[in-house]
């Protein structure tokens, strides 16, 4: 934490971080939604060195700053300094230190103990957890894949949907595999970003401890961020792999285990955060969607690494920091999406899902652009 | 005049904005009180947002009834502290108001609104005119077009056709009594094609750093976008060549830009100066003329071996190609410190190896390090000269150091003969100590005319 102390104040606020790399239209979530200077990763950065000089004091204005910030690393991406990889690190340890005094907003100190508590940010029951899942195997050592389903895809309908349908072509492909149902603990991966170190450790070790005795070999993530904790943030052992769920579903497509068949749509795909810029996952859902006929993919405007997130990540999709707006950056998105014709906007990704297909009812866009999980639309086409 | 309480003036804002676009919260108003560069913060008592000319126009006559300092802010890219709120009252941020409203291809020139970037309008010419740009600086994209332009700023084409404020071919303010007046054709005409034929009241705004007003709308001339661009590099060691060697580039009329570039680190480009010689066409053919024009031009030099052009591997080309440039930003973490300051004075070319001489005296005498770069204004009428040094915000001896020396840079600046580029406030007083008196006691009486409360910027070109 002391590292971010002596760096922090290298950021000259010169605002490469608003935009993508082409400059056409601000690419920073919050900087988006506000519009004030102090959403803008530069505004943040000073203030957080501001409160580290005690020229401020902290406050629940400050606390909104510096928690509403996505993470989506477009800041990392266009920042032509050479201390750019850091400056998510930095607001990450900043809310670290926030937490660790206490110093939270009501809504993320609920977010965190319901995690702590029930495992999901909702405080749902843990019980419920596999209540989507009925049919559906527990993992046994032995099983080629292990399903992590994550805290979305177990509780909230849209991320259920998206599970229940990769699990059956997981099945049409024979694939064999297993979830671990009310067993399942939160991947962490939104604890880590919202700065609680402790709790975040715990899940790593609790769910390491389960891959370790289940002798599971290969773990398959439904959310991107699941992915991401896993795979960059959790102790290395063994010879584990982790894989998100567009990688095998493109794997069995290529094996032609799954062979889709045609379904014409127009389609745009929204690249996940967690997913393109934390781990350069860009082409793998693209192929997915080339390899159903009939399907005609349009870019947006902002896509691959400038891609804009839809303002979900760090918790946001639960705190909704950046919500109630017009300009709230998923109902931008999904204009976005509307703007170039697009019938359905395709997601690879349980958060992304319930963001943009609130936004699209937010715009009144429903009967004319859909939010699907890429998996759902192969599913669609293996009909 | 019964003056209102603060928060009916809260109250008022909010009504004239969505009240999220209102803040008189410590975290806006500390934000708002400074900008990258090194000038002392003051904060506003608020901030505000709006969206269109009429809640300009409302939020201005408020202030003006009620005598409460208001400061239009841009990007806050001038580093000179030309937006702090040096007595309070309203920090006007335009940013939202940021379309584009008309572009005109056969006529060539684009109407927007005070808060569009320079990398928005960019990436919009780009996407819908490709055959059309503007002049863009090399401030971050994030610098709005009418912020660069009421500094007198420059961009990729001001060697050809001058300060970007010239290039502007209509106004619309908001002034600081409350009437919105339009300057230039469209104030007769519903196009916004130029300043001519009518008497020039575009000079009572431009140059004024927003003390007489606020432009909400204007109309900037664009240019031909050639299909091809390309670059070289000319290097000299003597700062006495350089005035010939713009002299006889610009008289060839056939580059883009002219960009002169020093610095003492990595030591390969210490004690060397980099002329660096943009130029453009449709074809390969026309390049390469162009540039067979441009070494004719220097041929003694290469000749004498005085200089010589340099090698460049593509990575290099690309570099200097980059619209806008980030070179510039790069300097404010040379010294991992995150500033940097400038003094751009405008100087006559023939002035450059004097200006040159005395930068490398001054960064020895406070022990500071720089960034040199020169911009050649029209066919080498004037010319840019930045003294620019990165400085460390964590380190107050080297931000006092820094300071010191960039007082003496201007002071040295107005003494070679030339005149300080967007001063900040001391700079300023400078300038108005050394200004003919007639002409500063019009600019007074403009000022007056315009702003009898004195509401618009205060502290800034304050003539006393």
């Amino acid at each position: 934490m002391q590292a971010y102390a002596q760096q922090i104040h290298r950021c000259f606020r010169c605002g490469y971080c608003k935009f993508p790399s082409d400059f056409t239209d601000f690419n920073c979530p919050s900087y988006s939604r506000f519009r004030l200077e102090t959403y803008s990763t530069g505004g943040r950065l000073w203030l957080i060195w501001a409160w580290l000089k005690k020229e401020i004091e902290w406050s629940e204005h400050f606390a909104e700053i510096v928690f509403s910030c996505a993470t989506c690393r477009n800041c990392v991406e266009q920042c032509p300094m050479k201390f750019s990889d850091d400056i998510v690190d930095w607001i990450v340890a900043a809310r670290s230190d926030m937490v660790e005094k206490g110093l939270v907003l009501p809504h993320i100190r609920d977010f965190l103990n319901n995690i702590s508590k029930h495992g999901n940010p909702w405080g749902t029951a843990r019980s419920k957890r596999d209540a989507w899942a009925e049919g559906i195997r527990r993992y046994k050592p032995g099983d080629e894949y292990f399903l992590y389903v994550g805290c979305v895809g177990s509780y909230e309908e849209r991320g259920q949907r998206m599970a229940r349908s990769f699990a059956e072509l997981l099945d049409k492909a024979k694939v064999s595999f297993g979830i671990l149902g009310a067993e399942e603990d939160c991947d962490g991966n939104e604890v880590y970003t919202l700065g609680e170190m402790g709790l975040f450790q715990e899940l790593a070790k609790k769910n390491v401890q389960k891959f370790k005795e289940l002798e599971v070999k290969k773990v398959v993530t439904l959310s991107p961020h699941a992915y991401n904790s896993m795979k960059n943030k959790y102790p290395k052992f063994g010879e584990l792999q982790i894989v998100h769920y567009t990688q095998l579903l493109l794997e069995m497509i290529q094996q032609k285990k799954i062979k889709p068949s045609e379904l014409k749509a127009k389609v745009t795909y929204h690249d996940p955060c967690f997913l393109g810029r934390y781990n350069g996952v860009y082409d793998t859902p693209r192929e997915i969607l080339k390899s159903i006929p009939g399907i005609k993919l349009t870019e947006m405007k902002r896509t691959r690494e400038n891609s804009f997130c839809c303002g979900g990540g760090s918790g946001n999709f639960v705190t909704d920091l950046l919500g109630r707006s017009e300009e709230s950056p998923s109902r931008i998105r999904a204009r976005e999406a509307h703007e170039i014709g697009a019938e359905i906007l395709v997601v690879a990704c349980p958060s992304c899902m319930m963001m943009l297909d609130d936004a699209v009812k937010d715009e009144g866009l429903e009967g004319e652009l859909a939010v699907k999980d890429i998996s759902e639309l192969v599913k669609e086409s293996t009909k | 005049m019964e003056v209102i309480g603060m928060d009916e003036i809260y109250k008022s804002l909010a009504e004239i904005v969505d009240e999220e676009y209102v803040s008189n919260r410590k975290e806006e108003l500390y934000i708002y009180s400074q900008d990258p560069g090194m000038m002392e913060p003051h904060e506003p008592d608020y901030v505000v947002m709006p969206k269109t000319t009429e809640e300009v126009q409302k939020i201005v006559k408020l202030a003006n009834k009620e005598k409460i300092p208001i400061v239009p802010v841009g990007g806050s890219m001038s580093l000179s502290g030309l937006v702090i709120p040096h007595r309070g009252g309203i920090a006007l941020d335009l940013k939202r108001m940021d379309r584009v409203l008309e572009v005109n291809e056969k006529s060539r020139h684009v109407v927007v609104e005070a808060g569009m970037t320079q990398g928005k309008l960019k990436a919009y010419l780009e996407r819908r005119h490709p055959d059309l740009r503007h002049s863009i600086p090399d401030a971050p994209p994030s610098a709005t077009i009418v912020g660069n332009i009421v500094i007198h700023g420059q961009g990729r084409l001001t060697q050809q056709y001058g300060f970007n404020s010239d290039m502007v071919t209509g106004l619309e303010i908001v002034l600081p009594t409350g009437e919105v007046c339009k300057i230039g054709t469209c104030s007769v005409s519903p196009y916004w094609f130029a300043l001519a034929p009518l008497p020039d009241l575009a000079g009572l705004f431009l140059g004024w750093f927003g003390t007489t007003g606020v432009i909400t709308k204007l109309g900037l001339k664009l240019y031909p976008n050639k299909k091809i661009r390309d670059a070289e590099v000319f290097v000299v060691e003597d700062p006495n060549l350089v005035p010939d060697i713009i002299y006889r580039l610009t008289h060839t009329e056939m580059t883009e830009d002219i960009v002169l570039g020093a610095q003492p680190y990595p030591p390969i480009f210490k004690d060397i100066i980099m002329i660096m010689i943009l130029i453009t066409g449709d074809s390969e053919e026309e390049i390469e003329f162009k540039r067979r024009m441009i070494w004719d031009a220097l041929r003694t030099y290469i000749d004498s071996k005085e200089g010589g052009f340099s090698m460049l591997t593509p990575d290099m080309k690309q570099n200097l190609l980059k619209m806008p440039s980030d070179d510039t930003t790069k300097l404010a973490d040379v010294l991992k410190g995150g500033g940097f300051e400038y003094a751009g004075p405008i100087i006559p070319v023939e002035k450059y190896p004097e200006t040159y001489k005395k930068l490398l005296e001054l960064t020895s005498k406070y022990g500071i390090t720089f960034g040199h770069a020169g911009r050649v204004i029209g066919r080498s009428h004037c010319m840019m000269f930045s003294f620019a040094y990165p400085f460390n915000r964590a380190d107050p001896d080297n931000i006092e150091r820094t300071k010191k020396a960039l007082h003496e840079t201007n002071v040295a600046s107005l003494d070679i003969g030339g005149v300080p580029w967007k001063p900040e406030v001391p700079s300023q007083k400078m300038i108005m100590e050394r200004m003919d008196k007639n002409t500063l006691e019009l600019m007074k009486r403009v000022k007056k005319l315009l702003d009898p409360n004195g509401i618009m910027n205060p502290g800034n070109w304050e003539a006393k």
